[in-house]
């Protein structure tokens, strides 16, 4: 049976803090972190936003894009990890204001920056098999960075929500298949009640990102005897700008390819959102027939990897909600005092 | 606010359902079980509102209840739906960007919580379209 994306829809807040105010805090060369990082700045939640209350937009963007009518959504997922609750379901919370409630299963998906393509896998599952209609995936973070670490010049906010189902001429893009590569690596974790993530540096780099990304990208198309060449598009997971760079190329895609979905620079790392808005953004410009490649990242660690094809629907839904290059548009800077604010990093009382 | 309280009203928090009379025409939020004006002759319907409406007054709050002191200054306004009923709001957005006659759209926010430990309430605000 065919699945693919029905709708899809973005979110980010408008309030975005510029690497060279970080920089200017601790002390550090904004130029040179800017250009190695290939990040100018990053997005920050309002003091009344997080990962709820940007799913929930995300995933009403969806809807609004497709014109779905919510009780035909059966199964809600978000990924994340910044869920607001530590138990209580944040799909709850999804579910209810989409009105696709009761008669639904939901949960939600934890797996660093790729619970939301995990989450994708989950419904593809459901709508193949015929328990549910319609499927959303979410991936959404308000993600957390320590002051001074150097995380905090990349985790950033927003969300991306997937419509998934099983009926053609509803999709705007065909999954055609997907791979996962997953091991058991520690190169980043935070543990219970913890209010800032752990990393190992540098070995993040070749036995977290590009083992699992190359694994699950070469396993794809492997299974599908595509190669680089047969893709239009393609997006890599992207914590900053230049892993992804880095990754295609080693894959053999160009930068050409790559372009359309690489939208770190501006946005910097969504984490749950991060792969998923660089396939929404490519999404935003594709043409129909257009072959687009993705691969997720996360930390723990695995690769979740798709390729997509996109049908004709996608020229009727398009501008039926915010695309990503719209979400970033006039955004209101701050500075690192009221950055500090809003993600609640200053001490009260 | 209690948790059994705030989830009486969830629904209508979260997506601003209220009623509506079929024999009047007249629209309420918060929504009501009769309609004031029909009495028994009302003909009341669950009703979802589109969500646009316009600011008809406001004010800056600079000293604010316990749970908001943080969020100072910020933008309380009355907006009127295009429907007809009024309901006080916070405005999302930059306090020298709301006058009266401005039109909103909703946006789902976190209206308060109870301190660290407790619920997270979630809900609608509006903010300049």
């Amino acid at each position: 049976m065919t699945v693919g994306i029905v709708s899809y829809g973005a979110y980010i807040p408008k309030y975005r803090i510029k690497v060279e105010d970080i920089a200017r805090v601790w002390g550090d060369d904004a130029d040179i972190l800017s250009a190695g990082l290939m990040v100018n700045e990053k997005s920050v939640p309002d003091l009344d936003e997080d990962t709820a209350t940007i799913a929930v937009e995300a995933a009403r963007a969806a809807i609004c894009r497709a014109g779905i009518n919510p009780s035909r959504i059966e199964a809600v997922y978000t990924g994340s990890e910044s869920h607001p609750y530590a138990v209580k379901p944040t799909s709850t919370i999804v579910a209810e204001a989409i009105e696709a409630t009761p008669s639904m299963t939901a949960a939600d998906f934890e797996f660093a920056c790729k619970a939301g393509t995990a989450a994708i896998q989950a419904c593809m599952g459901l709508v193949q098999s015929g328990m549910v209609d319609l499927g959303i995936a979410i991936g959404a973070d308000v993600s957390q960075g320590a002051p001074g670490d150097a995380l905090e010049y990349t985790a950033a906010a927003g969300g991306v929500a997937y419509i998934i189902g099983s009926n053609e001429s509803e999709m705007v893009a065909v999954i055609e298949d997907t791979f996962s590569f997953t091991t058991d690596t520690p190169d980043f974790w935070r543990r219970e009640g913890m209010p800032y993530p752990e990393h190992g540096g540098r070995f993040t780099g070749e036995p977290g990102y590009f083992k699992h990304v190359m694994g699950a990208a070469r396993g794809l198309m492997e299974k599908m005897g595509t190669s680089p060449e047969d893709y239009d598009n393609a997006v890599f997971h992207q914590p900053n700008g230049k892993f992804p760079s880095k990754v295609a190329k080693m894959l053999g895609f160009s930068k050409e390819q790559i372009k359309p979905g690489l939208v770190v620079p501006w946005l910097g790392n969504t984490y749950s959102g991060s792969c998923m808005m660089g396939i929404a953004a490519t999404l935003d410009q594709a043409k129909p027939g257009d072959r687009i490649f993705a691969t997720a990242f996360g930390s723990g660690a695995g690769g979740d990897a798709f390729s997509f094809r996109v049908t004709d629907r996608i020229d009727e839904v398009r501008d039926q909600a915010p695309k990503v290059e719209e979400l970033l548009a006039n955004p209101v800077y701050m500075d690192y005092a009221m950055y500090a604010k809003h993600k609640g990093k200053i001490r009260l009382g | 606010m209690s948790v059994p309280r705030f989830w009486r009203q969830q629904v209508q928090r979260y997506n601003l359902v209220g009623t509506h009379c079929k024999n009047c025409n007249e629209y309420y939020y918060p929504p009501r079980n009769t309609c004031p004006i029909c009495r028994r002759e009302g003909a009341i319907e669950s009703y979802k509102f589109k969500g646009l409406g316009e600011v008809v007054s406001y004010t800056i709050i600079h000293t604010a209840a316990e749970g908001f002191e943080h969020q100072t200054p910020y933008v309380l306004g009355i907006v009127k739906l295009d429907e007809g009923p009024r309901l006080t709001s916070q405005i999302v957005a930059d306090i020298d960007e709301v006058e009266i006659g401005t039109r909103v759209r909703p946006v789902f926010r976190k209206l308060g919580q109870s301190g660290d430990r407790g619920m997270i309430y979630y809900g609608t605000k509006f903010t300049p379209v």
